[in-house]
């Protein structure tokens, strides 16, 4: 028997098919359908807004990352949710910028994939939220020709954006917290409101997320728990006071808590990795997203509810260390 | 009904139907033999013979070196023509018996101890399956006969008897238990007279009913055992998971089973041990699995302790042209091997001969915290954590988080979608840090 050398590599010598990059782009599969919804809504200004986020994150990843990261996708995946959380008349210059910053001072200023201690997507739109905050809150009005476009969207840097020719509107939550005004529940799972390009189609989103469980590449447990405290914790303020609590359901699909919940908050990276730390990482955020939207000044909380227990992750980790098989207690020093 | 398990641990795939339906066939023998003085955990044996004797199968070729320590006899009637270093299955070269077999012997061994075991003490039949150079067969080979004797203050009050069998390709143990249930039902007899315990049990994967049905058709009316189908979940055969399961005990941490009052053999060793009071025979071949996609013939085949690789490969149909890697042991926690030369020892459940596509090298990325290897690992630790430690050689913290509890049972490793080489760095960990105890 003459052959080449065997290969001698050591234990184990099976793996399952999950890679990382299969992961990223598996989620990013999940976000096309999202995608699509918007740009039925919104238009070609969503796509116009979408692309020119994902641009800037591809392109700062792809000019300051390491070698060859972009083709493990989580560039793509933050550059897609950045342009989702967004407003289809936000010149596209903005968008870029966004995309970019969440890349840089999201992800890579940290170490790269694996290492940022917040959702970058999120940081870069809040980032965007305090840069921009007029063009952040121009809300347009979905409907109306697939080909108009919703703000100046090809406005040039630096420069102030024309007058919109566009119907703009306030969202549901900002009609609710500034006029106490409700809408229904069923345009919310639809999604045919006024809000940013991912926030309006409710159950769509849950029906991607619930692909994304099955398959393992998302932790059911943060998103069922963010929903049902938001549910539990929105039904009992309305229990107290229905004319000034909205109820649980316009509570669950109005604003960005589908999206946040679903897409946002599971980020393997920023999300804690014991079961246990799941559900309270949930809860937390639950509670803030409440808290933040009928007690705060601001209609919607759920950016800063996820960044704020982003940065409580590993405290997280730390206090719900698993118990050790055959003995009592979990580790002291994890 | 709900089947007994462990809680987390993985699905890989089972590989199994490969060689699952193949009956048992005997290998011929080959033209030399090499048994390696340690093919057990402990003392290597001291040898008996020199260059030049000739030996006859069966006998006795090197004495047990103290308590956990075993003898080694030959498997074939030949003259012994070395005593040096030879390759190890375990990876290094160790001392080793060559024996030149004899081409025309008719290879028929003379019973070496009274079969008639009824009668015997306990301590005579420990005694006995010392003698015989019976180790667990199950991977780990440590020598039987200790685990048969339990300190007398410890109270044992099950046998525990491992069918699993939860490593892919492998179908040793498979096979043994639907040809030979007779010989496993003699074995657990034996097992459970020298411990003293009334109450046996065999856990079997339910991937094996043909198993369960031929161990639950033979059973002597008179032995308080019984077969336990258990659901199929990789590590369900690690020791601990599978007390776990049966009997829902906790061994604690850095214990024995026996603290849980449970000692668990392999199937395999049961077997053995009687065919050894069965045919009088000690230890001399065992039942062995080449399969893999990268041999052409892939069976199960009963094997003369010491043969080489290559010989096992030749009569099977030789090896396919994308062959790339020969593992010893199963695919998850075997042991490549860079040698043909390399001798089958006594604790060789299978030889996996692993193809071009299946040891595609895996891009690693960094950890993406998904807490997978958390949900799969079956001791509830924190790999990734661990991993992290290890990577930075900071062995002390991960010693203090548990690292000891960790068997390297790979299931962290088959998750992980970044391809972190978790595994190995607890493997790494380990042997660092025993170094420095040692040297301490």
């Amino acid at each position: 028997m003459t052959r080449p050398p065997f290969l001698v590599t050591a234990a184990p010598h099976l793996s399952s098919a999950d890679s990382t990059p299969r992961i990223m782009w598996t989620v990013v599969g999940a976000l096309a359908p999202i995608v699509v919804a918007a740009t039925w809504f919104f238009g070609v200004s969503a796509l116009l807004v979408i692309l020119a986020s994902a641009a800037g994150a591809l392109g700062t990843e792809r000019t300051l990352g390491r070698g060859g990261t972009l083709r493990d996708g989580s560039a793509t995946i933050t550059g897609v949710l950045l342009g989702l959380t967004l407003p289809a008349g936000l010149p596209m210059w903005m968008a870029f910028v966004g995309g970019a910053f969440a890349i840089g001072f999201g992800k890579l200023i940290f170490g790269g994939l694996g290492q940022n201690v917040f959702n970058p997507a999120l940081l870069g739109r809040a980032f965007l939220q305090a840069a921009f905050p007029t063009p952040l809150t121009t809300w347009p009005v979905p409907g109306g020709s697939w080909w108009a476009l919703r703000g100046d969207n090809f406005a040039l840097p630096l420069m102030s954006a024309r007058p919109l020719d566009a119907v703009t509107g306030a969202t549901p939550l900002g009609l609710m917290k500034f006029e106490h005004q409700a809408t229904d529940v069923v345009p919310l799972m639809v999604g045919s409101t006024g809000g940013s390009l991912g926030e309006t189609a409710g159950l769509l989103i849950l029906a991607c997320g619930a692909y994304l469980a099955v398959r393992n590449y998302l932790n059911w447990r943060i998103p069922a728990s963010i929903l049902l405290t938001v549910a539990a914790f929105s039904e009992g303020l309305h229990l107290l006071g229905p004319a000034r609590f909205a109820g649980p359901l316009f509570m669950l699909f109005s604003g960005g808590l589908m999206l946040g919940a679903v897409f946002m908050a599971t980020d393997m990276v920023t999300s804690p990795v014991t079961q246990r730390g799941c559900w309270i990482f949930g809860i937390g955020i639950g509670i803030l997203v409440v808290v933040i939207r009928v007690w705060g000044g601001l209609p919607e909380g759920v950016m800063y509810a996820i960044l704020l227990m982003n940065a409580l992750v590993p405290f997280i980790n730390r206090a719900t260390q698993p118990r050790v098989f055959g003995t009592r207690t979990a580790p002291a020093s994890a | 009904m709900k089947l007994a398990t462990f809680r987390h641990g993985v699905h890989p795939p089972e590989l199994k139907e490969l060689t699952a339906r193949s009956p048992i066939r005997r290998l011929p023998f080959p033209a030399e033999v090499v048994l390696p003085l340690r093919q057990h955990t402990g003392n290597p044996a001291r040898p008996l013979v020199r260059p030049g004797d000739r030996v006859e199968r069966g006998d006795k070729i090197a004495e047990a070196d103290g308590w956990v320590s075993s003898p080694v006899h030959a498997s074939a009637t030949g003259t012994v023509t070395a005593i040096g270093l030879w390759p190890h299955p375990d990876g290094t070269y160790e001392p080793a018996i060559r024996i030149a077999v004899e081409p025309f012997s008719a290879q028929a061994a003379r019973p070496r101890m009274v079969p008639d075991w009824h009668g015997l003490a306990p301590k005579q039949i420990v005694e006995a399956i010392r003698d015989a150079g019976v180790v667990g067969l199950g991977g780990a080979a440590f020598p039987t006969h200790v685990k048969l004797s339990p300190p007398d203050e410890q109270k044992v009050d099950v046998l525990v008897i491992n069918g699993c069998e939860c490593e892919p390709y492998l179908t040793t143990d498979h096979r043994s238990m639907v040809e030979y249930p007779e010989r496993v039902h003699l074995g657990i007899r034996m097992i459970m007279h020298c411990l003293g315990v009334a109450r046996g049990m065999i856990g079997i994967e339910r991937n094996k009913p043909d198993a369960i049905a031929a161990l639950s058709a033979t059973l002597p009316s008179d032995l308080a055992v019984t077969v336990h189908p258990l659901t199929v979940k990789y590590p369900q055969g690690a020791e601990k998971m599978l007390i776990h399961a049966l009997l829902g005990r906790e061994v604690p941490s850095g214990k024995l089973p026996m603290h849980v009052g449970a000692v668990v053999h392999n199937v395999a060793s049961a077997q053995t041990i009687g065919e050894v009071f069965d045919t009088g025979l000690p230890l001399i071949e065992r039942i062995v699995t080449l399969t893999g996609h990268g041999v052409r013939r892939p069976s199960n085949l009963i094997v003369p302790v010491g043969t080489k690789i290559r010989d096992l490969i030749d009569a099977c149909g030789g090896l396919t042209e994308d062959a790339r890697e020969i593992v010893f042991g199963g695919p998850i926690m075997g042991v490549a091997q860079p040698d043909l030369d390399t001798p089958v020892v006594k604790g060789v459940t299978g030889v996996v001969v692993l193809t071009e596509a299946d040891c595609k090298p895996l891009a690693s990325y960094p950890c993406i915290k998904c807490g997978h290897c958390l949900d799969a690992c079956p001791v509830f630790l924190n790999p990734q954590r661990l991993g992290a430690l290890a990577l930075a050689e900071r062995y002390d913290e991960a010693a203090a988080n548990h690292l000891a509890d960790c068997m390297l049972c790979g299931c962290c490793g088959y998750v992980c979608p970044s391809n972190v080489p978790l595994p190995q760095l607890f493997k790494l960990a380990k042997t660092e840090l025993k170094r420095r105890s040692a040297a301490a």
